[in-house]
């Protein structure tokens, strides 16, 4: 039998007082695709950071192909063999795919002589793990899903035999994720080693052999994925029975509450991000909207949560028009008329960082006047609203003292969550609800948006994973291109269905 | 968990710029010490190897003169009291990340507005000219700030380059103002005329006397306008909305405008305190000590006032005590020079320079270590 690509004998990290990965063991035999699962902050990026040689492990050993090594440092990895593609793609946008490739690796000073080769090599690569990209186009040109094979084929040219793609779906489409996943069976067949971290049960069941689950530092189970299921996977993570179906009622929905018509944005750049879009919502409904991540999603939600100013078009909120372009178009005007805004990234505009969490509490409802008192705000009475919001949702810990970067992502998100939906506003506007959220949270978060909506409320729901639009929405419109490609009810549609919308293919209704 | 004691809410609001769970005394006060400590050290090697003088005397020299007498406090204080608002100026500027350079221009344009204060008004009293020059000061300051501000937040230009090249128009516009405005008749001089008697500040030696202060030292009332600016300063972050919008500003321009906070009102209202701020620095220097308008009062006080938040931590008792500590480089660099003719003019700048180094630029030089000690410290007693 053969040394496994991988062993890792009892690794631990800490971080201060935070023991980010415990006495952790993992073997992964030659040529499996091995997935790793856990909830945010559960230490699989520390791991993954160890073995790439990011950070240092304080105790254990790592074996490579039956050899201990050492791995100080990512050119140490890169000499083992082992090559990482990264959540976020560290390519040169204006660079071409050969330019990226070589990025680190050229041969002399020179570049033409190493373009060359490198291109010969690249073309021998594409062929052999079928990962067609045009080696000369320019990275900016390129989809998603191509980027993120460049980012392969960098890790392959620098002759990667073990491979650790992060979270590597979170941006592709449905079909896009199909192709990576035919290519990393590919991959395998050809011997090479595969870590997937990922968050997604579905991908876990449809293409690892093993599969690790890690809970607050530890591995706590190892197992054939044939041998398992997501319910089991689900409840190795969270350490408790987990529903990962939403529980709903039928909706009921009442009078129009959000009426979009004709809604344009063009950015400062020029380019139109959305293109006359007309839609409805209406009391004590949630419409989801569903497209993949640069579609104009992004754009609608600010449009309405007045973050931006929009081109052209009208918004009524109750038949009552709303300003978007003049003085009364920004956010506290939004608040002021009741609508909630969950944005799409909380760590860079749902919250301050480094503001304690009653001050996120106030944030952007700093004007109430209950939060006010004579000329100075009333740091008591928002830290006593903070602490009561922290104990009925569920914030962890319940400390208002404590920065926001301090809690985890789960946390952090319920903190706006709390914010945004407890003063129980007439349209909340959600993006990504979920995004690097654990599922405890979740299925937290889902409960609150189902219990607003079925308090009479509006819900525009905006996010890129299809299980929680299909899960959520009582009506589902797909973005694409700044347009609404289609409009679907969840009972009558389904992903593939979904995801030909998702990629601008209009068909008619009940094509699967 | 306990109730934050008086002290932790007096401090609220030093950046922490680590998690590293260090005691706030060790991060505000332990840490600024042992910086300086090093800087000391530093300036100890280069007056020993490249002077060769003694540097044990001349630290004491230094410090004497600072600290030895009351003549010496009078003018520790004085410029301690200048560096008070240039850095505060600083320091507001800070919290919603912009980069005010310009508190030298401001401050030295603000003296026309202590010159018109004094000049124009036949006033009864010091103390109602204190508050026209106080109003007038901050009304120039803010002024000279506005067309930078506005340039930042309307069309994008760099607020640490425009207010660059406002302290040079500034430096030819008062040479202007002082050849042809404030003049003073058949001399040659340029200065305003002196200002009359009745808007002359009382003096330390005045009020403070039985503190052994005489009049022989320019400190004045204006300290306590200083004060009172600092604690001023200390509400306005963090006790106002305003102060809330401005450092969440500061902190994610992008979470601002998602709150409805407006980036162009945060930027021009901050850059007014700021220049505001560095306005009120010409009561001390022009009413307060020259008693007329002359050229170049303001002495580099403007950009001590960076090194001064920087220290501070753009912490208004922070800025005290870092405008002290340069307050005393001032007065000490002066004595030295003066005992010590070896050591030039030039050297005390030196000195000044290594203490900017070590407790702005290297500060987590001394940080780092300091957070493992008390990591280790921690774990071993736990």
């Amino acid at each position: 039998m053969t040394a496994p690509a991988i062993e890792l004998k009892g690794i631990s990290k800490a971080f201060g007082p935070v023991q980010a990965n415990k006495d952790i063991s993992l073997s992964v035999a030659k040529g499996a695709i091995h997935g790793i699962v856990g909830e945010n902050g559960a230490g699989k990026s520390t791991l993954m950071s160890i073995l790439y040689g990011f950070y240092k492990a304080d105790a254990g050993e790592i074996w490579i192909n039956g050899k201990q090594t050492n791995i100080p440092d990512s050119q140490a990895a890169i000499r083992a063999g082992i090559g990482m593609v990264h959540q976020h793609f560290k390519l040169v946008e204006n660079f071409t795919v050969v330019e990226n490739v070589i990025l680190g690796a050229e041969d002399g000073a020179m570049l033409r002589p190493s373009i060359s080769k490198a291109r010969k090599v690249l073309i021998d690569l594409e062929k052999e793990y079928g990962l067609e990209v045009d080696p000369d186009a320019v990275i900016e040109d390129l989809s998603v899903g191509h980027q993120q094979r460049v980012e392969i084929l960098k890790q392959l040219y620098r002759e990667a035999d073990i491979l650790i793609l992060d979270e590597p779906t979170g941006v592709l489409t449905p079909s896009e994720a199909d192709q990576l996943f035919r290519i990393l069976g590919r991959l395998k067949e050809e011997g090479k080693t595969i870590i997937l971290i990922t968050h997604k049960l579905r991908e876990i069941m449809d293409i690892t052999d093993t599969v690790s689950v890690m809970r607050r530092g530890e591995m706590t189970a190892t197992v054939k994925t044939a041998e398992t299921s997501p319910a089991q996977i689900a409840e190795l993570m969270v350490g408790r029975k987990v529903l990962l179906q939403v529980d709903k009622d039928p909706a009921n929905p009442g009078d129009v509450v959000l009426d979009v018509q004709n809604l344009r944005v063009v950015d400062p750049t020029g380019v139109e991000r959305v293109k006359s879009i007309s839609f409805q919502i209406r009391a004590g409904e949630i419409l989801g909207i569903a497209g993949v991540a640069g579609n104009g999603q992004t754009e609608l939600l600010e449009v309405l949560g007045g973050m931006i100013p929009a081109q052209g078009g009208t918004v009524t909120l109750h038949g009552e028009q709303i300003d978007l372009t003049g003085r009364e178009s920004d956010g506290q005007s939004r608040r002021r008329r009741g609508i909630g805004h969950v944005p799409e990234d909380r760590q860079v505009e749902g919250l301050i960082m480094p503001y304690e969490a009653w001050e996120n509490v106030a944030f952007g409802y700093h004007y109430d006047v209950k939060y006010q008192s004579g000329p100075l705000m009333n740091n008591a009475a928002i830290k006593a609203d903070c602490a009561e919001k922290m104990e009925r949702y569920d914030v962890r810990p319940p400390n208002p003292r404590l920065p926001a970067r301090n809690f985890s992502g789960g946390n952090q998100q319920k903190i706006v969550v709390a914010r945004e939906m407890d003063r129980q506003p007439e349209l909340l506007l959600i993006g990504q609800p979920t995004r690097g959220v654990d599922i405890g949270a979740i299925e937290f978060i889902h409960k609150q948006i189902i219990a607003l909506r079925d308090a009479g409320k509006a819900v525009l729901l905006v996010s890129v994973e299809l299980d929680e639009i299909m899960g959520l929405s009582d009506r589902i419109a797909v973005m694409f291109d700044g347009v609404i490609s289609g409009e679907r009810l969840p009972s009558e549609t389904n992903e593939g269905d979904l995801g030909l919308l998702m990629a601008g293919v209009n068909e008619t209704k009940g094509a699967a | 968990m306990a109730e934050s004691t008086y002290i932790e809410r007096l401090f609220q609001g030093f950046e922490r710029r680590t998690s590293g769970g260090m005691p706030l005394w060790a991060d505000v006060i332990l840490i600024p010490l042992v910086s300086v400590a090093l800087a000391l050290f530093a300036s100890g090697l280069v007056v020993y190897f490249i002077i060769g003088e003694n540097p044990f005397r001349a630290m004491s020299i230094m410090v004497n003169g600072a600290f030895g007498s009351a003549y010496g406090w009078g003018y520790t204080l004085f410029y301690t009291t200048n560096f008070i608002f240039t850095g505060l100026a600083v320091a507001v500027a800070f919290h919603a990340r912009l980069f005010n350079i310009g508190g030298e221009g401001q401050a030295y344009v603000a003296g026309i507005g202590a010159a018109i204060a004094c000049l124009l008004i036949p006033w009864p009293h010091w103390s109602l000219a204190l508050i026209a020059v106080t109003f007038l000061t901050g009304l120039f300051g803010a002024g000279w700030a506005a067309i930078p501000a506005y340039l930042q937040a309307k069309r994008g230009s760099h607020i640490v380059i425009t207010t660059i090249m406002f302290n040079f128009i500034a430096a030819s516009l008062m040479i202007y103002v002082l050849n042809n405005i404030f003049t003073i008749p058949g001399s040659a001089e340029t200065a305003s005329v002196r200002f009359p008697e009745a808007t002359h500040l009382p003096n330390a030696g005045a009020f403070a006397g039985f503190l052994g202060f005489r009049s022989s030292t320019p400190l004045n009332v204006s300290f306590f306008i200083a004060l009172l600016a600092a604690v001023g300063v200390w509400l306005l972050i963090w006790r106002t909305r305003l102060g809330y919008e401005i450092r969440a500003f500061g902190h994610s321009e992008t979470a601002a405008v998602y709150a409805g906070i407006s980036p162009v009102k945060i930027t021009m209202i901050a850059m007014l305190i700021s220049g505001g701020l560095s306005g009120l620095m010409a009561i001390n220097a022009v009413q307060g000590e020259s008693e007329q308008l002359r050229l170049d009062f303001v002495a580099g006080a403007g950009f001590v006032g960076i090194a001064v938040a920087l220290m501070g931590r753009s912490h208004p008792i922070g800025v005290c005590f870092a405008a002290l500590l340069f307050g005393m480089l001032y007065q000490g660099g002066a004595e030295l020079a003066f005992e010590m003719p070896a050591v030039s003019r030039e050297m005390i700048l030196v000195i000044q320079a290594l203490v900017i180094l070590f407790t702005g630029a290297l500060d987590n030089m001394v940080r780092m270590p300091m957070e493992k000690l008390f990591m280790s410290m921690r774990r071993g007693a736990s």
